[in-house]
């Protein structure tokens, strides 16, 4: 390797590096406004300035410089803390003093950096600059009066979200960065650009003034907005979560995050459950725990076994199922069912419902067919994955399914089953020709009488052009229920002779119904008696007939597996609202009620049974290497019919019960799905 | 015998105008005449020449040419090459490429045949300034003559398969930087790109591109045609050739010269140009090149030659040889301040220290230029000139702090006699209101 000097210590570094980098890795933190690690270099702030012999005798931007053999860096020299106070003074001239009135306050690069490379005081005696505010939609407040033209927020904006939303309009001092015509960002990320901007100019719209960043407790956790299991942190203030950010996971979300994952907070404070409620003469009543989990119990001790059954909603940790799984086996139960929409996977070997190439792997796919799955709406991130794939003009994408905007360009083949049925030649040769071919199939295909089918025949098309060999395993599920991997790891699916969740709920099949935090499923059917646990008074708790309040994601710790299969664990932040207690510890409750107690006491016994039970589950933030696996016995042969395949996710901001109580999410789903209505002119 | 060059040396024959611009009056001076022999004789053969005549680059960098043509890639391998003719003459006080367009245009097209020949290129791009319509219609005219007359385009018969293209900008002061030259030719934002790469590596459309000024395509053709020793003979050496020079401000007769290369600025001005307004005595400054060099004063003006030496050792620079005279009627640090506001207006705002920089220089120097300042604030200026001098993307952040700084190089007691008068006018002057919140 390379070796370069830095401050006089002599420092390897990989061929490609800049200067900024080899500075960093020798321990010498350079600051900067407009270099980020994932964006392209646009080396304008001029904060990272850097002398570097050999060289002209002025400072140079180190974080556009390619580092070279044999060159000295000086990162502490009398010229480049000049150059530093003199940026920092011409960035600051402009910029207001507002920092006590300012969100980004107390975490500012800004602050921070003037503090550190700055002068004590102002010699600028000019009146400054103000900038008009601009509209950025729902999710971006702007005080563009405070913006430093870094840029960050452009290039992420184009690049990486790639939508053509902002940009910088005018020169010199008039330069201002907008979105033109006062738009909004159409683009289900654009809420990082606040993360990205080293000031307070964009900042989170919908938590404005709420919070200052040192009263926030940080806790590590899991999203479940998607599959995806983006890592967050989630920021609460007393028992309020006040905001969540992303983590960095370069195998699941990098840095970003979607914007229903992170504004779908608010939600979690609005419709809450708090307390057990039992029917009494066709109305709710309030109950204590002991009353409620009486009446249950007592259902379910007088109905016969294979007439009760459970069903898992989208966004249970692994613990609760298990709970429930445990209880209604023990029961003698084989309804159970973790899939609401009836997507036809979960049986065969475990590859068969994971999205095996892994989010990182998918981008070395140089093929990609895109079957009914919406990745731009479901798993936005994946959509920005497969752009960036994209981008390097390596990968071509072909769709099945709806005619959307994926941000790229890809080919649309046909619109359902029948395209399946008998594949365009084109479409044949552009998986046959690629190297590492990848299938992303969203449940959007696999639902309905077909899906079985649809899989099955998936299946022989991923033989057929080789998109699971030695080595590469490009077939990939694309589920759009945060629980659904693991709910399938653990066998939560109908036992011997067992109903399915859409049997489950028809007219006459149960006499108990319970449904875990399962609000995604058309109930009017049901003349079952009804238990809803969950956190949120929505679809499912709507005709229970006794309610037992639990934990939404950020109250209970748990453990999720995301659609790669990537077993992830989340930490509790804040305490569940009022009497509500964590899921598992409710069913552990009843399990003692009707006599089949649970054989766990405590979080960590039921972790243990679940990990002994299902060893995948132990393998905590571990990805699998791509296993191959005999994708011809997945669904079953059938006829594919003529189906127009669609989204699973209609609506993403409005797709569960916290999003559906949030009133961002609603504002969000008025800008972005709801078709726009046109004035006749 | 006025001057230096003799008549019989001049490149630029038609520079006033007099004769036919056409593609007949342009032969009949020399132009087109055996450039197909020197095709003929190689690039190599080319590029050595230009290297050997001492060519600086006529923009206002003076990098050799010939040395710049030399680094684009020796073969033509995936990606095309490109020339493009740096037109966008904005610089203000200079209108050379201006004259050779209206009057001599044939000239500048057989260079870029010449040029793009040796940097095997296949099409040119000739970028126009907006303000130049006039010369647009003329430089289409003269491309149509051109490509009727077979001497370019497909199968010419030069043997080189070649097209001209005229793009018109759209009047920005920064498209005449080459990389935001290259980003408005691309139809992005004029905005200076971040070097390396440069753009001989990966320039218009990530192409090997070079840039070069009209004045040093245009000289190219006669230089081949009379020998590199020819050109290589006037001036002192390293600062070679013949070089057009545009005189304006308070002379008896502003006009544009081709004149040799170190010329002493005062027979310049003397011999040319009818000698500064009132006398020499009367002369107070003199900006040798185009309003982004400082300025240098009366005294320096004596021994000054026009040459990027001599200029620079007089911490000025020789930059388009637009000389701007300013007698003793000028008000300088108004003149300052204006060509300040200038700099201010055309920054284009991508990096820090010049989209803030320039406008607070122009803020000072517009008190300054009625006295309302401190004299600490002339130190102030001064520091604020250097830290943005060096510390931009591009050399117009260089542009804006060079005035400032050849100002109170040279002027200072100016500045101070001024805040001086403004104060003893104010019987209660309390000292500058400072109001930055």
């Amino acid at each position: 390797m390379p070796v370069a000097k830095v401050n006089g210590v002599e420092t390897e570094f990989e061929p490609g590096m800049t200067v900024l980098q080899v500075a960093e890795k020798a321990g010498h933190e350079i600051p900067r406004f407009c270099y980020h690690e994932r964006l392209s270099i646009a080396g304008n702030c001029r904060m990272c300035l850097v002398e570097v012999k050999p060289g002209p005798p002025k400072p140079q931007a180190s974080c556009a410089l390619p580092a070279a053999e044999g060159q000295e860096i000086f990162t502490d020299t009398p010229m480049v803390k000049k150059a530093r106070e003199g940026v920092m003074e011409f960035l600051l001239i402009n910029h207001p003093l507002d920092c006590p009135i300012c969100d980004q306050g107390g975490e500012c690069d800004l602050q921070d950096q003037a503090m550190g490379y700055g002068r004590d005081g102002s010699r600028y005696a000019e009146n400054k600059r103000a900038v008009e505010e601009k509209n950025m939609g729902p999710t971006v407040k702007t005080f563009m009066t405070r913006c430093i033209q870094c840029t960050r927020c452009v290039r992420f904006i184009t690049e990486v979200a790639g939508v053509p939303d902002i940009g910088m309009i005018s020169r010199g001092e008039d330069a201002e960065i907008t979105t033109y015509l006062e738009k909004n960002i159409d683009s289900e990320l654009s809420g990082n650009v606040n993360d990205l901007c080293p000031v307070g100019a964009l900042t989170h719209r919908p938590w404005q003034y709420h919070y200052r960043p040192w009263e926030l407790k940080k806790t590590e956790s899991i999203d479940v907005m998607d599959a995806l299991g983006s890592n967050i942190r989630v920021d609460a203030r007393g028992p309020e979560v006040m905001r969540v950010l992303p983590r960095v996971n370069e195998g699941v979300n990098e840095e970003w995050l979607s914007d229903i994952s992170r504004y779908v907070v608010d939600g979690l404070q609005r419709q809450r459950l708090d307390r057990p409620y039992v029917r009494e003469n066709g109305k709710l009543r309030v109950a204590s725990w002991e009353e409620a989990l009486g009446v249950v119990a007592e259902r379910i001790k007088a109905a016969p076994a294979d007439r009760i059954g459970v069903v898992a909603g989208d966004l249970q940790d692994a613990e609760s199922m298990k709970a429930a799984l445990d209880l209604f086996r023990a029961l003698g139960s084989a309804n159970t069912d973790c899939r609401q929409d009836g997507a036809a996977v979960g049986e065969g070997p475990r590859e068969g419902w994971l999205f095996n190439s892994g989010l990182q792997g998918i981008e070395t796919a140089d093929a990609v067919l895109i079957v009914g799955a919406n990745p731009r709406t479901e798993a936005p991130l994946l959509n920005a994955r497969l752009r960036k794939a994209w981008l390097t003009g390596r990968t071509e994408v072909g769709v099945i399914g709806e005619q959307m905007n994926l941000t790229f360009d890809h080919s649309w083949l046909g619109a359902g089953s029948k395209t399946l049925a008998k594949l365009p030649k084109a479409a044949m040769d552009f998986l046959t020709k690629a190297e590492r071919p990848a299938i992303i199939v969203g449940s959007g295909a696999l639902t309905g009488d077909n899906g079985a089918a649809v899989l099955n025949a998936l299946g022989a098309l991923a033989k057929k052009v080789g998109v699971v060999t030695d080595g590469w395993n490009g077939f990939n599920v694309l589920h759009s229920a945060a629980s659904r991997v693991a709910g399938l790891d653990m066998g939560f699916v109908p036992g011997e002779g067992g109903l399915t969740a859409a049997r489950m709920v028809g007219k006459g099949a149960l006499d108990v119904l319970f449904l875990l935090g399962a609000d995604e499923i058309e109930l009017g059917a049901s003349d079952a008696f009804r238990v809803y646990l969950g956190s949120h008074g929505d679809r499912g708790a709507h005709g229970a007939d006794v309610i037992l309040p639990g934990a939404a994601y950020t109250e209970k710790p748990g453990i999720y597996v995301n659609t790669e299969g990537r077993v992830q664990m989340a930490e509790r932040a804040v305490f569940p609202k009022g009497q509500a207690k964590e899921d598992w510890a409710i069913l552990r409750a009843l399990s003692a009620l009707v006599g089949q107690t649970l054989p766990y006491d405590t979080l960590d016994a039921l972790r243990s049974k679940l990990m002994s039970d299902h060893p995948t589950f132990g393998r905590i933030d571990y990805l699998p290497a791509p296993a191959s696996f005999d994708v011809t016995s997945l669904g079953r042969k059938g006829d594919l019919g003529d189906v127009a395949f669609h989204s699973a996710v209609r609506d993403p901001y409005l797709n569960n019960p916290i999003a559906r109580a949030s009133v961002t999410m609603a504002e969000l789903s008025a800008l972005r799905v709801a078709p726009v209505a046109m004035a006749a002119e | 015998m006025v001057g230096i060059l003799e008549d019989k040396d001049r490149i630029f024959t038609n520079l006033y105008g007099l004769q036919d611009w056409g593609l007949e009056g342009a032969k009949s001076r020399g132009a087109w005449n055996a450039t197909r022999d020197m095709l003929d004789l190689g690039r190599d053969w080319i590029i050595s020449n230009v290297k050997n005549s001492g060519l600086r680059g006529r923009g206002g960098a003076g990098f050799s040419t010939g040395l710049k043509w030399s680094f684009m890639p020796k073969e033509l391998k995936d990606r095309p090459h490109y020339l493009v003719v740096n037109a966008d003459e904005s610089e203000p006080g200079t209108a050379k490429d201006r004259e050779i367009m209206r009057h001599d245009p044939q000239l500048l097209i057989e260079g870029c045949l010449i040029a793009s020949f040796a940097m095997q290129a296949h099409a040119c791009y000739i970028y126009l300034r907006g303000e130049y319509v006039l010369e647009r219609e003329r430089m289409e005219a003269a491309v149509k003559q051109a490509y009727e007359a077979k001497l370019i385009g497909k199968n010419n018969v030069h043997g080189w398969d070649f097209d001209v293209y005229i793009h018109h900008g759209a009047g920005a002061y920064i498209c005449g930087e080459e990389t935001a030259l290259l980003e408005s030719l691309e139809g992005k934002k004029g905005q200076p790109r971040l070097k390396p790469p440069f753009p001989a590596g990966a320039g218009l459309y990530g192409c090997p591109t070079t840039v070069n000024n009209v004045e040093s395509i245009a000289v190219v053709g006669t230089i081949l045609r009379r020998g590199a020793d020819w050109f290589a003979g006037f001036g002192r050496p390293n600062n070679t050739g013949t070089k057009l020079m545009t005189i304006s401000g308070h002379v008896n007769r502003p006009c544009n010269v081709e004149e040799a290369m170190s010329i002493p600025l005062k027979q310049l001005l003397e011999e040319h140009c009818g000698g500064v307004r009132g006398g020499w005595d009367n002369l107070k400054a003199v900006i040798p090149g185009g309003s982004s060099v400082p300025l240098i004063t009366r005294e320096m003006s004596e021994t000054a030659l026009m040459d990027f030496d001599s200029l620079r050792e007089m911490r000025s620079g020789l930059g388009t040889a637009a000389v701007i005279v300013m007698d003793q009627s000028t008000d300088l640090v108004r003149a300052i301040a204006r060509i300040s506001y200038f700099y201010k207006h055309e920054s284009c705002g991508q990096c820090t220290p010049c989209r803030e920089g320039t406008g607070w220089m122009w803020r000072v120097l517009e008190r300054m230029a009625i006295g309302e300042a401190d004299p600490s604030e002339i130190d102030l200026l001064l520091d604020v000139a250097g830290q943005v001098e060096g510390h931009t993307i591009c050399a117009l952040g260089d542009a804006a702090a060079w005035p400032v700084q050849g100002l109170i190089r040279h002027f200072r007691h100016e500045i101070e006699e001024r805040i001086a008068s403004y104060r003893s006018r104010r019987a209660n002057f309390a000292g500058h209101a400072i109001a930055a919140e």
